[in-house]
């Protein structure tokens, strides 16, 4: 494919970002509006919403983190407008999260069961509005853009001994394409770097991005350490123990593989979005869902996702293209996996041709070319939480 | 038989080699990996995916993958044997061992 095919076609958001999807995204901020949420996508094509059980009763950190989730969400510039519903009496209140919203300048309304005085009629109205939404977005054409204004998240997920061979080296060829090309990587799942650290520190920028990688290590590890159990009971997961990885330093040298060779530029925080371009880490846990949504709600317009043992992984917003480290998962796994890494395994290709036959495969993605996920409506969101619920 | 099965192992200072197919039991297979080479006879089946030793590695001793030590071995492991779970242990995040998961994790 030539560098011509390689143009990025996407919907320009009145602040600048642009979006490679056009939903409207009905933004539940409490558990009890979730099934609401649900039914109006049900009556109004072209929107999306996400199912969670959260959004009451958090204080502190875990309150600002779920926040913080619920607005990236909306403000991720594959969403072309916000119906934010709410009960009334939740601690994440609907209309809070509307205002930060508003500051995208991308069209955003409020409905809530309490003030609407009941489901039925919450479901017509947020509909209405919704239905609204939906006519004025089908009506943004796509324009080019580049390289540079795109936000690439990296993940693995049922990884195998293969996955550090193949699938995740080829990511990290990928992740230092979009760098050299001025575009944002991001490097999430700190759990799935314990024992990989040294190597990233040494390609930090800087003394304080150093100190920051071992920071969040430390946090991560030390989580693991009060609970007083082998992170190995969790951590490898009983599928990668039995694909080949016998400890987590193990799958974490192999995780490690997707940050490519860039200088890693920055260390955010959980769905904080990036304020550098280049390799950036973001502080997630390894659980699929929740570094999904991290990465989704910190900007992310696309995920590469690897797997060795197969997964139908996807979210409401971002495309998610998943690339298999086996052939055999691919065979086996066809209808949820896009890419096979597998032929790096058999000799067939090196990691740099996979890597660009990913790149390819993201400008498709960005010029409209739906993933497995998003066909079968893989709609997964989960916040990681960092505290109790009162 | 050798040479019929591939093998890979990432860098010469590797305890380790993963098999990229499964390979049975006294098979002899061929590893290399730059200036490194061994011939050996696996002692176990190995399954895709799965390491076996390239050298003798004494209980206590570090066991390296990618040139980096990926845990600890739990017991003696023979050259061409298995290694996974039930003779290699993981140093890190290691609750259930806290003085030690405390040394490792020393960072800064």
């Amino acid at each position: 494919m030539t560098e011509l095919n390689k143009q990025l076609l996407g919907y320009r958001r009145p602040d600048g970002t642009v979006g490679i999807r056009n939903h409207v995204l009905i933004l539940p901020t409490i558990t009890c509006a979730t099934q609401t949420a649900q039914r109006i996508t049900e009556l109004v094509d072209g929107t999306v919403t996400f199912i969670h059980q959260h959004g009451c009763a958090q204080v502190g950190e875990d309150y600002e983190q779920t926040f913080r989730t619920y607005v990236g969400m909306g403000a991720n510039p594959n969403v072309y407008g916000v119906v934010v519903l709410g009960l009334g009496c939740e601690t994440h209140q609907a209309k809070s999260v509307a205002g930060e919203l508003k500051k995208t300048g991308k069209p955003v309304e409020v409905v809530s069961i309490q003030d609407h005085g009941g489901t039925l009629t919450t479901i017509a109205e947020g509909a209405k509005i919704a239905a609204k939404m939906v006519q004025d977005a089908s009506m943004e054409m796509r324009v080019p853009f580049d390289f540079s204004e795109l936000i690439v998240g990296t993940e693995c997920g049922g990884s195998d001994a293969c996955s550090g061979l193949s699938a995740n080296p080829a990511v990290g060829a990928v992740s230092d394409k979009i760098v050299e090309r001025g575009g944002t990587a991001i490097l999430a799942e700190t759990t799935e770097l314990i024992g990989a650290e040294h190597l990233l520190a040494d390609r930090a920028v800087d003394d304080h991005v150093s100190k920051r990688v071992y920071e969040v290590i430390n946090a991560m590890e030390n989580r693991a350490i009060k609970m007083g159990v082998d992170i190995r009971t969790g951590n490898p997961s009983p599928g990668n123990i039995e694909g080949g990885l016998s400890s987590l330093e193990e799958k974490s040298l192999g995780a490690s593989t997707k940050a490519g060779s860039s200088p890693l530029q920055e260390l955010v925080s959980y769905a904080e979005r990036p304020t550098k371009k280049g390799l950036v880490w973001m502080d997630t846990p390894g659980h699929d869902i929740e570094q999904l949504t991290g990465m989704a709600a910190g900007g992310a317009q696309v995920v590469l996702f690897t797997s060795g043992r197969g997964t139908p992984t996807g979210s409401p917003i971002v495309p998610t293209i998943k690339i298999s480290t086996n052939s055999m998962m691919f065979e086996s796994m066809q209808e949820n996996m896009d890419i096979n890494a597998g032929t790096i395994i058999e000799g067939q290709e090196t990691v740099d041709a996979v890597g660009e036959r990913i790149l390819n495969e993201v400008a498709l993605t960005c010029r409209g070319k739906k993933t497995k996920a998003e066909i079968l409506k893989q709609h997964d969101f989960g916040i990681w939480r960092i505290g109790p619920t009162f | 038989m050798e040479n019929v099965h591939r093998t890979l192992m990432m860098k010469p200072s590797d305890k380790v080699a993963v098999a990229l197919s499964k390979i049975e039991k006294n098979t002899i297979v061929q590893v290399i990996s730059q200036t490194t080479k061994y011939v050996i006879e696996l002692q176990d089946d190995i399954q895709f995916g799965h390491k076996f030793a390239v050298v003798p590695i004494k209980k206590g001793e570090d066991i390296l993958k990618y040139g980096e030590v990926i845990g600890v071995a739990s017991e003696d492991i023979a050259e061409g044997e298995h290694v996974h779970i039930h003779n290699l242990e993981g140093k890190r995040g290691r609750g259930d061992k806290n003085d030690r998961a405390k040394q490792t994790t020393t960072g800064i």
